[in-house]
């Protein structure tokens, strides 16, 4: 008994330390650092002291909130959208392909994903723009009289979001998908139950901690892209990160840039905690 | 099972001393190596093969933008690089609040090779403490591109108020970063560099040019983030007017003469990108032999001839094949070149005051 738990404590601190250490120095320390930050005021104001003045600025200036507003709610758009496509692929890749194309399927959801982000994100703009290929095409056969600016709007954004977030959603979903056993379907029909009572009593709440943390994963995603919204958003679509980075990187506010950073960790922590418990799951389940 | 693991900790704890030896040899032999902050473009490869040649100093340059160099040289205290590449305006008050560069050895520059109106704007912009901090390098500016096939106003009446003429909605194009807020206030009458140092009255500037630019932004197609985005965006003729630099209106001037650089009659913004060297620069030498050697004659004109920028070399313009003769030529007049704005110092705050206008621009309706 002795040597056991000395064992286990040796293997324990072998995988604990490098674990800890990146944690420490990787991601608690510079937080601490940027927490501090955004409790003072730049440096060459040369007023050192306590401020809440970063915070306040945050709720005095409309346009902050409501890029803050905007990209939440789009967010949440963007996962329900995902949701709503993500579900019957994940249904139809694990019951009701066989077993050889499935492989293939999920490969060809993959694939799209070993090119760079940016890379997918330029096609969508050479489709969609005004000299684009769908509007030479359907300036040619004369469908349209004058080629359409279907970019740099929310809808390409969203369609961007999905497109590049969608994975992440089909994952999870086939990974708890598999575990539900066939003849609980089977029984259901054999019962007379209808296909809607199948997929809200049955599938649905089987699959619920796949869509949970595929929504978790998907709508911190979205939340925290840059790329996407910069480069198919247009000119009124602000994105909240990209308020970070331009405190940062344009402005050299850091201070301003960390009081942002921590308000959006805020706002996901607790978009996530309330989208937890509506659905009735808890964290320990989900990450399982 | 124990023994397995005191051999993995063994191992790794030789790893990571062997690492940080390595890490001391490689600093050690860092005269072989010149990292530099720089632009895409500003270093060409074949030059960099010609200096690796004659000096036997490897190059790598990391292409980079001011704010980028400005925010990575101080998040390391002004290490990790060896040569930086900053405007002219965005040198004295990075060293005044972080001490990111040194000061030049003038006696070290070959300055017989230099333009001296340039090497004098450059000492006169960068001088702090009387110390001089950079060394000239490219020039350029940024006025009007414009599609002649499109916009018919003479080309020596257009200004950057034509970036808001209805007559030209959804065709019109600049980026939202602070010189677009610069060029208008010139346009609007402000003398904008005097109010530099007047934050209350540079704010009262920037409320009204900020208005003016959301007035117009239902013109406004997109802001370009990209030199890419608006070669392109020019070229399938989706944008008839922009604001950018000659170097991008000469691509385009190449392939379609109907397109070409303007200068706007309220002046076009002129910068300067300089040489400044970070503080803790480990390769000084041969930070300033890659000056001398980039600013030699043949070398800036091979530079001016494949990007179009000019350059503080001297005797660069015998060396210019005849079509970027021609470009500076129809393009930068004795007139033009005296009615240039040359961007002073960036006074500490007044970015945090321009992203604010220019949120409210990217934001508004």
């Amino acid at each position: 008994m002795m040597t056991k738990s000395k064992r286990l404590s040796w293997g324990f601190f072998v995988f604990f330390i490098p674990v800890f250490l990146w944690l420490m120095l990787l991601i608690v320390l510079p937080h601490i650092e940027l927490l501090r930050m955004s409790f003072a005021r730049p440096a060459y104001l040369k007023q050192p002291g306590f401020t809440l003045s970063n915070y306040i600025e945050f709720f005095k200036e409309p346009i902050y909130w409501n890029t803050f507003f905007r990209t939440a709610m789009y967010s949440i758009t963007v996962t329900m959208i995902v949701l709503i496509i993500g579900l019957p692929v994940a249904f139809y890749i694990t019951k009701v392909a066989s077993f050889k194309t499935r492989g293939f399927l999920t490969i060809l959801i993959l694939i799209p994903f070993w090119v760079s982000e940016l890379i997918r994100v330029y096609g969508w703009t050479i489709i969609l723009r005004e000299s684009g290929i769908i509007n030479h095409f359907m300036t040619k056969y004369g469908i349209w009289k004058q080629p359409i600016e279907m970019l740099y709007n929310d809808a390409a954004m969203i369609m961007g979001l999905v497109y590049t977030s969608i994975l992440f959603m089909v994952v999870p979903i086939i990974g708890v998908m598999d575990s539900l056993d066939n003849s609980l379907i089977e029984a259901a029909y054999d019962l007379g139950a209808k296909k809607n009572v199948i997929w809200r009593q049955i599938i649905i709440p089987h699959c619920m901690p796949g869509i949970i943390s595929g929504c978790i994963i998907v709508f911190m995603m979205v939340l925290g892209s840059y790329l996407t919204p910069n480069l198919m958003g247009g000119k009124n679509s602000m994105w909240f990160t990209e308020q970070i980075y331009n405190q940062f990187i344009l402005y050299r506010n850091w201070n301003m840039g960390s009081a942002f950073g921590f308000l959006l960790l805020f706002m996901s922590s607790i978009i996530i905690w309330v989208a937890l418990k509506l659905s009735g799951q808890s964290l320990k389940e989900v990450v399982k | 099972m124990k023994k397995a693991l005191l051999v993995l900790l063994v191992v790794l704890v030789c790893a990571s001393v062997a690492f940080a030896g390595g890490n001391k040899e490689k600093a050690a032999e860092g005269n072989k190596v010149l990292r530099m902050l720089t632009w895409t473009g500003y270093a060409p490869q074949s030059q960099i093969d010609e200096f690796e040649r004659l000096y036997g100093i490897k190059v790598e340059a990391t292409p980079s933008s001011n704010e980028e160099m400005i925010s990575k040289l101080i998040a390391t205290g002004g290490s990790g690089f060896d040569l930086a590449q900053p405007s002219q305006d965005r040198i004295v008050s990075v060293v005044k609040s972080n001490g990111i560069y040194q000061p030049i050895d003038y006696s070290k520059i070959n300055e017989d090779q230099l333009d001296p109106a340039l090497v004098a704007s450059t000492k006169k912009f960068t001088e702090y403490e009387g110390k001089i901090y950079a060394v000239p390098h490219v020039f350029g500016t940024s006025g009007l591109v414009v599609n002649k096939k499109y916009v018919k106003k003479n080309p020596k009446d257009l200004d950057y108020t034509d970036l808001l003429d209805p007559a030209y909605a959804g065709h019109v194009s600049y980026r939202c970063k602070r010189p677009i807020l610069c060029a208008m206030g010139f346009a609007m009458g402000y003398d904008v560099w005097d109010l530099y140092n007047k934050p209350a009255e540079y704010q009262k500037m920037l409320d009204a040019v900020g208005a003016k630019l959301i007035e117009g932004k239902k013109v406004l197609k997109y802001y370009w983030e990209n030199g890419d985005q608006l070669l392109q965006g020019m070229q399938s003729g989706e944008i008839w007017i922009a604001k950018g630099w000659e170097q991008g209106a000469w691509k385009l001037y190449k392939e379609n003469p109907d397109i070409d650089y303007v200068a706007p009659k309220s002046g076009s913004m002129a910068f300067i990108d300089t040489f400044a060297i970070p503080a803790k620069s480990e390769n000084v030498d041969g930070a300033y032999k890659w000056i001398n050697f980039v600013l030699e004659p043949k070398n800036a004109a091979e530079f001016t001839n494949a990007e179009g920028y000019g350059t503080a070399s001297k005797d660069a313009v015998k060396y210019y094949e005849p079509e970027a003769k021609a470009n500076f030529e129809r393009c930068f007049t004795p007139e033009v070149m005296a009615n240039m704005n040359w961007y002073p110092t960036v006074p500490d705050g007044l970015e945090s005051m321009e992203g604010k206008t220019l949120d409210k621009m990217r934001a508004a309706k």
